[in-house]
């Protein structure tokens, strides 16, 4: 029964780095796009001059450790100058610098240059999750994190994308020049997806740019880089690229979405499909402070179960959720959500948790909420 | 002066009296080795109370999922972590050294501002208390990172944040006071001889520190000012929505944060300067181009500041000066590591635990050397930036950079200090589990943060499982191996080898003239020209 050494060799290696290949990356991905490619070798040139530097130093270093050791080598020498070799040392970098700047100087101006572009997306942060809106299409959403709080409080198994898969993935077309206007609503965010070599500051009040070109249809996935609270760890960027023509009807159906949705705020809802809706719409938005219980986190997120700004004044209720509460963690989702959404939501915690106030505010109620409160500004 | 005169008006005054007794000594001391001492166990703590915050993130760390903490306690973690590291446990030790050091290496009775010293330690248990309280705060402590970028830490803060921003300015006032009795000891209390090109690197890299921290902590104490005013007064200095500018905080965060990063190593680079020749039994090579690159070094910390901050959107020309400018950095720090390679070249080596600290400090700080070129590369930071690749490149340079430097120090003028030599045993011990817990804590950082993993970030995807559970390992290692240091110290304390007025054969410097351990009051006389010269020129073979 005993089997090639070499089978159990390759059957360790094929647990150990089969399974989960990704699990023992030691490198940068080299990417899908011309920049990311550039930016890859650059990373690469740097890494292979700092390790023939540091091979010379350290061996001559490791060198002398074991022969001049004082068992070897028992009187030392007593030089401490050497006006050449001083300069050589400092002139030889110097020029090593100078060729590393040029290639990195290059890559540099490319990657300014944002002009021409085919589609642009304004990208915006919130705490904590993106909104991507494409300017002149009259489509935008929120992208949203889609991991069960179950797989992160290790109560079920985490999937292969765990923190790293949305609701609503940006979706651009293949070999288009897409701009990125990238801003903020709240805090400072970073968008970043590593196989574009797309990383920029998402600032409250400014916009930067920045741009990508990718030629491989695909889904690449991305996290927020600039610590902006709480559930920084939990806002992921997932980019779908898709060929032009299945962009084109994506983009279709996301318009045909608009309409929709527009068609939702005028109809007449029952409390039911409210209260229904507006329990999806609590886990996405509001679940991660106010928790599935209603309980919230006291003191810095107060529970919704049994308080009085969930079941006395409904104006109240309405304006907290729609314009946030400043100075504090409670963000203003009058922007973040649809009117129907809202609607829900609002609805959905007067009655749940044993609120039971029987309430009902509708989409209608939101809207004239936000046109008077446009009036008198 | 004769002891006639000091027995009837100056009792007081007399120079050949202990120590007070009881805690007034420590409360109401002007002796730079009292002062010196407080500040050193300071640090210590400090470095406990650090350490264990590191070990709660690389236990959250450990797997993927939430174990532990919640977010909201995992940045409070990673905030106070590196506050506390910075203000509480490096500045502090190197403040320390200084106070013990630099009288004994000059030749000076003691520190210029003696009284302003005691002032000047006593504010950091008050700041600290102020920091840490935080925890427990309502709310809870400071979130927002140790780099505390607005509107995080302004209008996104915990009520606490008034609290923080005290605490960084009395953190200041102590830092800016030490350096100042730092630049006028130096200047003023040299021995007669003691020409500034003679002085040890690490006079001369303190001195320079003291000139950066003077320059740069009130832009730190500016800096938290404004988000006083923002968070009280109704100012907008970083609020974009009354015509302030939140990128405006980072520039002048980190117009002081990169002369910082200089601040925590260049002493340690001045004491390695010492203990390098002391164990190769050779004179320091090229001690001329230290001095110089130490001081352009600290000239290019000031026009570096913006390479944090390759992401913000800044023009392409501001782009590029900043890269040039950092790129730079590399030929001087390149001189130092050359010339310690240098010194150590056919000399007579040995291996005690101050040498084996400073021969790491050498590697692995030149490690963390090369991926802060690698940072440098803009194009290429925009894939490093706030992953972590930046963790592994900062701890590179401060714990084996910082870290050891002072584990060197400590080791290396123990001895002087005590009047006992340390158990080299067991200090061989710490040094090697040191050294492999460090590194399998933080090399593995390296790969997790080029495979895309971001900073600050209390759960991960399982991509990067592997990698993070061998840090924490390491991590853990360290921390617990830096108990066996205090009870190396402690021991050492209270005991051990009677230890020679010059217990390493091939030390040089006047603080190895004075008995061990060192008399309570040093050099009332100046040392004259003539022991000066013996322990200025090169090594002796006995």
């Amino acid at each position: 029964m005993s089997r090639h050494p070499m089978f159990w060799m390759s059957l360790g290696l094929w647990l150990l780095f089969g399974q989960a290949h990704a699990a023992w990356d030691v490198n940068m991905p080299a990417g899908v796009t011309d920049v990311s490619r550039s930016v890859f070798d650059l990373h690469m040139a740097i890494f292979w001059i700092c390790v023939v530097i540091g091979a010379l130093v350290f061996g001559v270093m490791i060198y002398s450790m074991i022969a001049h050791r004082r068992s070897k080598h028992p009187h030392s020498a007593n030089f401490h100058e050497n006006t050449k070799v001083e300069v050589a040392w400092t002139v030889i970098p110097l020029l090593i610098l100078v060729g590393m700047a040029v290639p990195a100087t290059r890559t540099l101006i490319h990657i300014y240059d944002s002009t021409e572009s085919d589609v642009d997306i304004q990208v915006t942060g919130y705490q904590w999750k993106w909104h991507y809106k494409y300017l002149g299409e009259d489509v935008e959403f929120f992208s949203n994190l889609t991991t069960p709080r179950d797989q992160i409080n290790n109560l079920a198994p985490k999937g292969e994308h765990y923190l790293l898969e949305v609701d609503e993935p940006m979706v651009i077309p293949t070999g288009a020049k897409v701009r990125f206007l990238i801003t903020a609503a709240d805090v400072i965010h970073s968008w970043w997806v590593p196989a574009l070599a797309v990383k920029k500051d998402a600032i409250p009040g400014f916009i930067n740019e920045s741009w990508t070109r990718v030629e491989e249809p695909g889904i690449y996935r991305g996290q927020c880089t600039e610590l902006c609270g709480k559930d920084h760890g939990f806002m992921p960027v997932v980019v779908d690229v898709r060929s032009p023509e299945d962009y084109a009807v994506w983009l279709a159906e996301k318009k045909a979405e608009a309409a929709k949705l527009a068609e939702l705020t005028s109809k007449e809802w029952t409390i039911e499909e409210l209260t229904e809706r507006g329990e999806q719409v609590y886990r996405t938005a509001c679940v991660a402070c106010h928790q599935a219980s209603g309980e919230g986190m006291p003191p810095t997120f107060p529970a919704l179960k049994g308080s009085q700004m969930v079941t006395q004044d409904i104006e109240a209720h309405i304006d907290i959720v729609v314009n946030g509460k400043p100075g504090t963690s409670m963000a203003a989702f009058g922007k973040q959500l649809s009117e129907v959404d809202l609607a829900a939501v609002i609805t959905y915690e007067r009655n749940a948790w044993g609120n039971d106030t029987g309430e009902m505010v509708t989409p209608k109620d939101v809207l004239d909420f936000k046109q008077a409160e446009e009036a008198t500004q | 002066m004769s002891a006639v005169i000091d027995d009837h008006g100056h009792a007081g005054h007399d120079h050949h009296h202990g120590p007070a007794k009881g805690l007034s000594r420590w409360l109401l001391t002007t002796n730079h080795k009292d002062i010196g001492s407080m500040y050193l166990w300071f640090s210590f703590c400090a470095f406990l109370l650090g350490g264990s915050m590191a070990m709660v993130i690389r236990a959250e760390l450990f797997q993927p999922g939430l174990q532990i903490v919640q977010p909201e306690f995992f940045n409070q973690m990673t905030t106070m972590h590196g506050l506390i590291m910075v203000f509480g446990a490096v500045m502090p030790a190197f403040v320390g050294l200084a106070n013990w050091m630099i009288p004994l290496m000059i030749g000076a009775p003691d520190m210029a501002l003696p009284r302003m010293n005691n002032f000047s330690f006593w504010l950091l248990p008050a700041a600290f208390g102020l920091l840490v309280r935080t925890l427990f705060m309502e709310g809870g402590g400071p979130n927002f990172g140790w780099t505390f970028y607005a509107p995080l830490s302004t209008t996104y803060a915990p009520e606490s944040v008034t609290f923080f921003i005290f605490a960084i300015h009395l953190m200041g006032i102590s830092s800016i006071m030490g350096a100042i009795n730092v630049v006028a000891t130096v200047l003023n209390l040299r021995a007669p001889g003691m020409t500034l090109m003679k002085m040890p690197l690490f006079v001369w890299t303190w001195l320079i520190t003291a000139f950066l921290l003077i320059a740069v902590m009130p832009v730190l104490a500016g800096v938290v000012t404004m988000m006083l005013m923002d968070i009280h007064f109704g100012t907008s200095f970083f609020s974009a929505a009354g015509g302030g500018d939140p990128v405006l905080f980072q520039h002048v965060f980190w117009f002081f944060g990169h002369p910082e990063v200089y601040i925590m190593i260049l002493p340690a680079f001045g004491a390695v300067s010492s203990i390098i020749p002391a164990f190769s039994r050779k004179p320091l090579f090229g001690y001329t181009s230290m001095v110089y690159a130490t001081g352009a070094i600290a000239f290019l910390s000031f026009i570096v500041w913006a390479h944090h901050m390759f992401t913000v959107g800044i023009p392409l020309t501001g782009e590029l000066f900043f890269m040039y400018a950092t790129m730079l950095i590399a030929v001087p720090t390149g001189v130092k590591v050359f010339n310690w390679v240098s010194t150590m070249w056919r000399g007579s080596l040995t291996f005690e635990a101050p040498m084996l600290f400073a021969v790491a400090f050498v590697i692995l700080f030149s490690i963390g050397g090369f991926s802060g070129l690698m940072l440098a590369i803009a194009p290429a930071d925009f894939q490093y930036h706030d992953t972590y690749f930046v963790v592994a490149h900062f701890h590179y340079v401060l714990v084996p950079g910082a870290i050891f430097g002072i584990f060197a120090s400590a080791y290396y003028w123990l001895p002087k200090w005590t009047g006992h030599m340390y158990d080299e045993t067991l200090a061989k011990l710490h040094f090697w589990m040191s050294f492999i817990g460090m590194n399998l804590a933080f090399f593995p950082m390296h790969f997790v943060g080029l495979a895309g993993m971001p900073r600050r970030i209390p759960d991960y995807n399982m991509m990067f499982a592997n990698f993070n559970m061998i840090s924490s390992v390491g991590a853990f290692m360290f921390g617990a191996t830096q108990l066996l240091f205090l009870f190396i110290v402690i021991k050492c304390i209270r005991g051990g080898p009677a230890a020679a007025a010059k217990p390493w054969d091939g030390a040089e410097g006047l603080e190895w003239s004075v008995p061990s351990p060192a008399p309570y009051h040093t050099f009332t006389t100046p040392p004259d020209m003539h022991t000066l010269h013996e322990h200025r020129t090169g090594p002796k073979h006995d």
